[in-house]
């Protein structure tokens, strides 16, 4: 069964929402899952399309009061 | 019976805890009813920021460190013996010479590192300046290098966000005085969308590349480096050649974190206002340390650590909370070899740099000197 972390991003303007992710992803292990809270709306953005690149999974995107919830599955 | 302060890692942000402590808690210290004790790795204090510096001949390795026990505060025992295991339920922390050290109040500062071995063949194809040993030849195979291209690489997470900029800059401006800059190119590669992780940078980064004529490729997150090849490729699938390999390695956090079970990659979760380890009451994490999606650099550090002197001072005088972490970071941004800019922010303030200057960038060269105060705690 997946593990899910979540990463709270809020608020954090360096290293980033995408940052955060793309570290994070380096510690766990394929099948599992990443939820990044973003306050950023381009994270929105910026994360799917850099998702698709590398051929990870998107799990889903959903608007919060004020923030973004993103889940990644780690692929490969 | 008297309260057992305890701080592990000699860097920067367990220094400025040590020697903040010792001019609040004076009396406490006079009095014997606090003891406060550090442990670390090594004899000599190193001042980070100012490896960037050594490869351009533009800082001794003589002023960039000096002896540990003279920056912190005599009244704080300091013991060369890094701690192997830390047990939060037990409240010891036990080192690699088998000494177990109890506390009351524990401050892990234990800090970051560089992984280029983390990543297939960078350690062989790459130079970097992030430790001593890399800074030194990174300096040899600058003065040796006539031309070519050079790509500078960004690896996630790292500390000092700034710093792979400043290197383009000033790279840019050495082969200049070398007259190699016809003979040459600078591809800078980042591993998210745009040139900085902050906003305002990348923009700011943007115009100054054009300008200079220094080459980039965002979404570039390292696959592997092939140093007979001399080729760089990414996870997202491209591969760029290099006549010299600039990295930004990824970091971790330290091996006794991860021995002992305290946080994935060596980063020990914290509570983002409070500074608290999750889960405990009396375990402070400071700096590189902690898992806060914030800046790993020595401001942050710093900043921190300011808070947390305060917190433990007014916990043991006054059994009571004195303030939060508003999550202030701030960074000189060196443009090149004579200006400067700067760049601050907190939770809730985003970053907005001024126009560089060489006013700033002296300031800058005037904080490599006053660092050693502030490891101090007096500035």
């Amino acid at each position: 069964m997946s593990e899910r972390t979540k990463i709270d991003a809020r608020g954090a303007y360096c290293p980033g929402p995408l940052m955060e992710l793309i570290a994070g992803l380096k510690l766990i292990n394929v099948g599992d899952e990443i939820e990044v809270l973003s306050s950023d709306k381009g994270s929105a953005n910026d994360i799917p399309e850099w998702v698709k690149k590398v051929h990870h999974e998107m799990v889903g995107i959903t608007q919060q009061d004020g923030y973004w919830s993103i889940v990644v599955r780690k692929a490969k | 019976m008297a309260k057992r302060i305890l701080i592990v890692g000699g860097g920067l942000a367990g220094t400025i805890v040590a020697n903040g402590l010792c001019r609040q808690l004076r009396e406490d210290l006079s009095a014997g009813s606090v003891v406060i004790n550090m442990i670390g790795a090594t004899d000599k204090h190193l001042y980070q920021p100012g490896l960037l510096y050594l490869p351009f001949g533009r800082a001794r390795e003589s002023e960039l460190f000096r002896d540990q026990r003279k920056v912190l505060d005599r009244r704080v025992p300091y013991f060369i013996d890094p701690a192997k295991h830390i047990d939060v339920d037990k409240q010891v922390v036990t080192t690699q010479s088998g000494k177990a050290h109890s506390y009351d109040y524990l401050v892990i500062a234990t800090g970051s590192r560089i992984r280029p071995d983390n990543i297939p063949g960078m350690t062989e194809g790459a130079h970097w300046f992030y430790d001593l040993d890399g800074a030194r030849k990174m300096r040899d195979a600058l003065a040796a290098f006539q031309g070519g291209r050079i790509v500078v690489n960004v690896n996630a997470p790292h500390k000092c966000p700034v710093a792979p900029l400043e290197i383009v800059f000033m790279l840019r401006e050495h082969l200049a005085a070398k007259g190699l800059l016809d003979k040459s190119e600078i591809t800078y590669t980042y591993p998210i969308g745009r040139l900085h992780a902050l906003e305002p940078v990348a923009n700011w980064t943007v115009p100054e590349f054009q300008k200079y004529g220094i080459k980039s490729e965002t979404f570039f997150n390292t696959k592997s480096v092939d140093a007979k090849a001399k080729t760089i490729t990414s996870e997202e699938g491209s591969t760029l050649e290099y006549d010299l390999l600039v990295t930004i390695p990824p970091h971790t956090g330290q091996q006794v974190i991860l021995d002992s079970n305290l946080g994935a990659g060596g980063w020990v979760p914290t509570v983002r206002n409070t500074l608290l380890r999750e889960g405990s009451q009396n375990v402070f994490v400071v700096g590189d340390t902690t898992n806060i999606p914030i800046s790993k650099a020595g401001s942050t550090a710093h900043f921190e650590a300011d808070t947390i002197i305060d917190n433990i001072s007014s916990l043991i005088k006054e059994d009571r909370w004195a303030r939060e972490y508003d999550g202030k970071v701030f960074c000189f941004v060196e443009t090149g070899l004579n200006s400067g800019t700067y760049v601050w922010f907190n939770y809730t303030t985003p970053p907005n740099p001024g126009p560089p200057s060489q006013m700033i960038h002296w300031f800058k060269l005037a904080y490599n000197r006053l660092y050693w105060l502030s490891a101090r705690g007096l500035l």
